[in-house]
């Protein structure tokens, strides 16, 4: 019998401030050698793939493989435009924290492509249910922007009347479920809503996010055991962009398997996928939506992708991870690759993109004038006492009364 | 009018409101083909069909998860808790998502859902199917909070709470499910059929969230107490000989403060009874409630009466509920100072 000494182990990544970053592990299959299977066909032919990466552009920027959607052109530039866009927003709005006047904001550089192709993927009135890294769902389906900044400014017109903390954003009109601080809760909720959407003989299906720390949680689990119980007409992604705050995905249990093989156990198909690449985003998600369209359930997406930037404004990065890791990511980045394909078939230039690029910033530009015009953190977005209001639906004798003391000033 | 014990008037309020309205769900553990471990859901989904009524895996957060998702959705769940020990699991989703969703979203989204769950002890069963745990969600904002004492209430209490907007946790005293049980263990228990509020309408009938009720008229003390305990009190009054008013609260969020303070101003005296731990638990914002709104006519200490605090004990289950002698005590106690 051995009985050598037992020993812990705790996962560490490889490359840490001040030395190189290494990302030389990874097994990063070609583009288009991923198979790409029948959105009908059956989970336990498909176990194989969440080990592969459904990949469509290659490193020249061609669109290869059976995953390759074949959008037109005009869509594509409109996902550059909407990438560009979601860019442009986020190092303002980061400007705008830096000033003080928003305390907190969260960027989404280097993950454009998740949002802003699955938003394309799905129909506009399908039900979302993001984490707070995917404000590309709402530049997508075109929601102003104005609107976005008045929540971050808690301004006098933020629609959320200064209750939320910044980027929390809300917004029924287009589907976008209230974003919570407390992780995995909107995976659950929204396998309900799927849930409630064939109960109903619906058409609309639903789509959450998480990132891949929050795969931890037990209700990334109970997600996943009601979607397969019930055949929820759901997509539930993990984007896996590697950090968690400080914490590296190997901490989440991403050392020894992928996330999309989380899947397997629960018999829902699991796609993996280079979440920087436009095409194959929008093309897993497609496959996704069809399966659960067609009332053959759930699919579990890891978006494989990676945190250019801080966790948030009140994160920096270069304490824990090497300052250049973003920079060797060996997927690049999702407008980058976007912008060499078109150019590669004939569809695009770069005096044309930096035009594009500048008219993004100028529209930003535009709409933090009008935003700030209404005011930005410290400007008092309603009457205090507002906070009693929406605690229920009608005002309940022991919140009048503690309303009337606020007032009174006791 | 039929007779109903606890359990069948739950049984009738989900009956009528999934008759009336097609958005209501009945989900929980064993609730579906076999009707509860309680039977409350009996036959429901037989008459409903699978759609409507149906088995969760054994995972509490992901039923009230789920809840909320349906009630985004527009649908109306009423999800069953199998025992009140086992909601903690689903503590993050009552507390962060539920309760504040209709806040945070600033009414732009809302969870219309009705937790029911079987509370406290004297069943024999040991720590882990006997808490009442009412205090936890009495602290959050944005929930209700109802425990009824009778089958009356029960049903149209149940009706109230699947009609109301918010979210509400239903607490169900599982031992007075067959019979209003006033704590005497020693001697046979009175089925629900003696006793006059087992009279209960077939048809839909609703008692308001947020009113108490005065069960027992009285001139020299008042108690206020809620679900099993109202029986409980009831005994300790008609063997104590004291006079004593006693309030069923019925709902303790929202509370009924004003008949609270109208019977304590009148009356001088008050005991507060509850079956759950001591020490932070309803008991304590009762008590400084009748202190903020009756202190210039209090005749003596309020007094409690709950559980100890410690886990519910096993073999020592009738050392730790507090039972008619300990009431009758407190309420001589008060009538001495």
């Amino acid at each position: 019998m051995n009985k050598s000494p037992l020993q812990l182990h705790i996962p560490e990544p490889k490359a840490r401030p001040g030395t190189p970053a290494d990302f030389s592990g990874l097994r990063i299959p070609a583009a288009g050698a991923t198979r790409r299977p029948p959105a009908d066909a059956n989970e336990s032919e498909m176990r194989d793939m969440p080990y592969g990466l459904i990949r469509v552009l290659d490193e020249q920027g061609r669109a290869v493989g059976d995953w390759n959607p074949q959008l037109p052109p005009e869509r594509l530039r409109e996902g550059l435009r909407h990438m560009l866009l979601t860019r442009a927003f986020d190092e303002r709005m980061v400007k705008q924290q830096r000033v003080g006047k928003t305390s907190f904001y969260i960027k989404c550089t280097g993950e454009e492509a998740v949002a802003v192709a699955q938003a394309y993927a799905l129909e506009p009135s399908d039900m979302l249910f993001p984490a707070y890294r995917q404000q590309g769902l709402l530049i997508a389906r075109g929601w102003s922007m104005v609107d976005m900044m008045c929540q971050v400014f808690n301004n006098t017109k933020d629609r959320l009347k200064g209750r939320q903390l910044p980027i929390m954003y809300s917004v029924p009109e287009v589907g976008f479920f209230s974003i919570s601080g407390n992780l995995a809760t909107q995976f659950p909720q929204a396998v309900g809503w799927a849930m409630a959407s064939a109960y109903k003989n619906d058409t609309r299906i639903a789509a959450a996010w998480v990132g891949d720390g929050t795969t931890a949680e037990a209700d990334f689990h109970h997600a996943l055991v009601f979607a397969t119980v019930y055949c929820a007409p759901v997509i539930l992604n993990v984007v896996n962009n590697q950090w968690a705050i400080s914490t590296f995905q190997g901490i989440a249990g991403g050392e020894h398997t992928t996330f999309a093989a989380r899947a397997i156990g629960y018999g829902l198909p699991g796609l993996r996928v280079d979440g920087n690449d436009f095409l194959a985003v929008y093309a897993a998600t497609r496959w996704a939506a069809e399966r659960a369209r067609r009332n053959l359930g759930a699919t579990l997406i890891e978006l494989y992708t990676y945190r250019a930037a801080a966790h948030s404004t009140s994160d920096d990065p270069t304490a824990y991870r090497p300052d250049d890791e973003w920079k060797k990511w060996p997927l690049g980045d999702p407008i980058e690759r976007l912008k060499k394909h078109l150019i590669g078939i004939g569809e695009w230039s770069e005096p044309r993109h930096a035009a594009l690029a500048q008219e993004a910033e100028e529209q930003v530009k535009a709409a933090l004038k009008e935003a700030e015009s209404y005011g930005t953190l410290g400007t008092p977005p309603d009457r205090p006492e507002s906070m009693f209001d929406d605690v229920f639906k009608e005002l309940p004798p022991h919140l009048q009364r503690q309303r009337a003391r606020m007032r009174e000033g006791n | 009018m039929a007779r109903m014990n606890m359990v069948q008037a739950l049984n009738s309020a989900m009956d009528v409101m999934l008759a009336r309205r097609p958005e209501v769900v009945v989900f929980g553990e064993d609730v579906g083909y076999f009707g509860g471990v309680f039977r409350c859901t009996a036959n429901l989904q037989k008459r409903y069909g699978r759609t409507r009524v149906f088995d969760a895996p054994i995972a509490e957060g992901g039923i009230l998860g789920t809840a909320l998702g349906m009630g985004v959705y527009g649908l109306r769940p009423v999800v069953e808790i199998q025992f009140a020990d086992y909601i903690y699991p689903a503590y993050d989703q009552l507390v962060s998502e539920a309760a504040r969703l209709r806040h945070r979203s600033a009414g732009g989204f809302t969870a219309p859902i009705t937790v029911r769950t079987p509370c406290g002890g004297g069943i024999f069963g040991g720590q882990t199917h006997s808490q009442s745990p009412e205090a936890v969600f009495t602290h959050v904002c944005g929930l209700k909070t109802v425990i009824p004492s009778n089958p009356y209430d029960a049903k149209g209490l149940l009706i109230s709470a699947i009609e109301d907007d918010d979210p509400v946790i239903f607490f169900e005293p599982k031992r007075i499910y067959n019979g209003p049980f006033d704590g005497h263990h020693d001697r046979p228990l009175t089925p629900w059929a003696k006793h006059e509020l087992s009279e209960v309408p077939e048809d839909y009938y609703t008692v308001p969230l947020g009113k108490a009720k005065v069960v027992r008229p009285g001139r020299d003390a008042t108690v206020l107490a809620y679900g099993t305990m109202v029986h409980v009190s009831l005994a300790a009054v008609a063997e104590s000989g004291v006079d004593a008013e006693v309030i069923d609260l019925r709902s303790l969020v929202p509370l009924d403060e004003e008949t609270i303070a109208e019977s304590v101003n009148r009356t001088g005296r008050c005991v507060i009874v509850h079956e759950a731990t001591r020490t932070s638990g309803f008991g304590a914002e009762l008590s400084a409630v009748v202190q903020e709104n009756c202190f210039w006519r209090l005749e003596a200490p309020v007094e409690r009466v709950t559980g100890w605090d410690t886990p519910y004990p096993h073999a020592f289950e009738w050392d730790y509920f507090p039972g008619p002698a300990r009431v009758a005590r407190a309420l001589k106690k008060v009538m001495e100072a």
